[in-house]
């Protein structure tokens, strides 16, 4: 672009169900209460940020099934990375998890993702978005960060860092699975509070309709304490992305990014950091298994 | 200070508190003191961790990608067992920062509070002003802090019913605690005043006024 003079931005025409602002979250305030929030799949999110010249502090878009469309003030480059849905640009076609450009004046819009749940619209330069302790994400438990996305919003865009040489131009990235999900957990602190009888593997579950960006709620045959800690009451301890709560009602909870940071209920086991982002792309009713060494 | 340190997937450490005895409860605050002790330890046992999160009787460590678990639990080992003897975590402890609250004694459940305590309300708040409280640890909403150390006549159980919405700066008490709504938000304590104190802002240098190992004084301000 020449000039410069005018400000890069875009303006939301349309959402879907829901869109977000998310970059890599707020790391290091947990002792006061404050959850990591940011990108639900952190891969999809980063790949997004590597495909435009974009580091993981730079704001994205979070797409909950698609929908989201954008009008391109100035001349653009996106990315569209996470759940795959049809991408366009002015009507035509354009690729997924691949640099695209989009025109002034053009409409980018997303259609329903098939498979999957999240999908991260990523603009060279990053959204210019308010940062709360040194994130722009939207964090839905504690409400820090900016509202969710709405038709008219503008945004700013900042100057691309992109140079245009080593860019990557296509990045072959498996699509999110539709069926039964294979997790590999690892033992929780309060392993011991899960009834031996009471198996949390070797079984299937059904992603909740009741999931959000705090945690996945798991149906099934519930689970029972053991007999040991029947009647009592843990006190309150820290949690992590992919911890799997058994509160007593014996469904279990997996936390995602807007996890509390502390909670009640023992921690059974944990979904191993390389299915973490797995897990941001679950789609209520879908089957997921929880085994170790899968 | 003693501690049992629990597996928490590939990425974290549960640090458990134990009790000097049977029959002896863990120190309330010592999660707070812990932390501070593993925040000042060196970069050897630092350069891994993210987040570092006290809680009643435990302290969660979490870290980056690749650090490597097995010795960041015995290192946490060997720092926490040579805290106990020499300077370490007692040292920290001595430099906790003081904090003062005004607050007008004027919550909806002074008379409750009263009831189950079987003070009078002058009694309830005079107890509550004269405590030397101190943040045992952090949760529920940002910047909201567990106060303990108050008087022990002063443990009232929580409301039967939640209060669906209890407005910011509502001074309260539940269990051994006692704390302050940051924020309009639901809550099940006991509300005995309030305080035009700002707990949490994001846009501060330190967000959040309360931190844990802090200790706290509250001093009645004019109505």
């Amino acid at each position: 672009m020449t000039g410069g003079a005018a400000a890069r931005a875009l303006t939301v025409v349309a959402t879907g169900p829901l869109v977000l602002v998310q970059d890599r979250g707020r790391p290091g305030y947990a002792d006061v209460g404050v959850s990591p929030s940011g990108a639900a799949d952190r891969g999809a999110f980063e790949l997004g940020a590597r495909l435009v010249g974009n580091t993981d502090a730079d704001a994205a878009f979070e797409v909950l099934l698609g929908g989201l469309a954008v009008r391109a003030e100035t001349e653009l480059t996106v990315a569209v990375t996470g759940a795959p849905c049809p991408v366009e640009v002015a009507g035509r076609p354009v690729g997924f998890a691949a640099p695209v450009h989009c025109g002034a004046g053009q409409v980018l819009r997303l259609g329903m993702a098939p498979q999957g749940l999240r999908s991260y619209l990523t603009v060279a330069g990053g959204l210019d978005s308010v940062r709360v302790l040194g994130s722009a994400s939207t964090d839905t438990l504690s409400g820090l960060g900016p509202a969710p996305v709405e038709a008219g919003d503008r945004f700013v865009v900042a100057p691309s860092r992109q140079t245009g040489a080593g860019a990557v131009d296509l990045a072959p990235v498996a699509a999110p699975a539709s069926g039964l999900v294979d997790l590999e957990i690892t033992v929780g602190p309060r392993a011991d509070w899960l009834d031996a009888s009471s198996s949390l593997t070797g079984r299937s579950w059904v992603v909740g309709a009741d999931s959000d960006r705090v945690g996945i709620r798991l149906d099934g045959p519930p689970l029972a304490w053991a007999d040991h800690v029947r009647g009592t009451e843990l006190a309150s301890e820290g949690i992590v992305r992919g911890a799997v709560q058994l509160p007593p009602s014996g469904r279990p909870i997996i936390f995602l990014a807007d996890h509390p940071t502390t909670g009640g209920y023992p921690v059974v086991a944990v979904v191993a950091s390389a299915c973490l982002d797995r897990l941001a792309q679950l789609r209520p009713g879908q089957s997921v298994r929880l085994g170790s060494g899968v | 200070m003693p501690v049992t340190i629990l597996p928490y997937g590939d990425r974290a450490l549960l640090l458990e508190l134990v009790a000097a005895g049977v029959g002896v409860d863990v120190r309330a605050g010592a999660s707070a003191q812990v932390s501070a002790a593993i925040r000042a330890a060196g970069p050897r046992v630092t350069a891994g961790l993210v987040d570092i999160v006290p809680a009643e009787r435990t302290v969660l460590v979490t870290t980056r990608p690749g650090t490597d678990l097995v010795a960041l639990r015995a290192d946490l080992l060997a720092l926490l067992s040579a805290g106990e003897a020499g300077p370490g975590v007692d040292t920290v402890a001595g430099e906790a920062r003081l904090v003062t609250i005004p607050v007008r004694y004027d919550g909806p459940d002074l008379d409750d509070v009263a009831r189950h305590t079987g003070l009078t309300v002058a009694e309830v708040t005079a107890a509550h002003e004269a405590s030397h409280w101190e943040v045992a640890f952090c949760g529920f909403v940002p910047g909201f802090a567990y106060l303990v150390g108050g008087d022990p006549r002063l443990e009232v159980p929580r409301r039967s019913t939640p209060r669906t919405v209890v407005p910011a700066g509502a001074v309260a008490l539940a269990g051994r605690y006692s704390g302050i709504y940051p924020r309009p938000s639901p809550g099940g304590w006991q509300l005995i005043g309030s305080t035009s104190a700002v707990l949490f802002d994001p846009h501060r240098e330190s967000p959040a006024l309360l931190r844990p190992g802090d200790r706290v004084r509250f001093v009645a301000s004019p109505t």
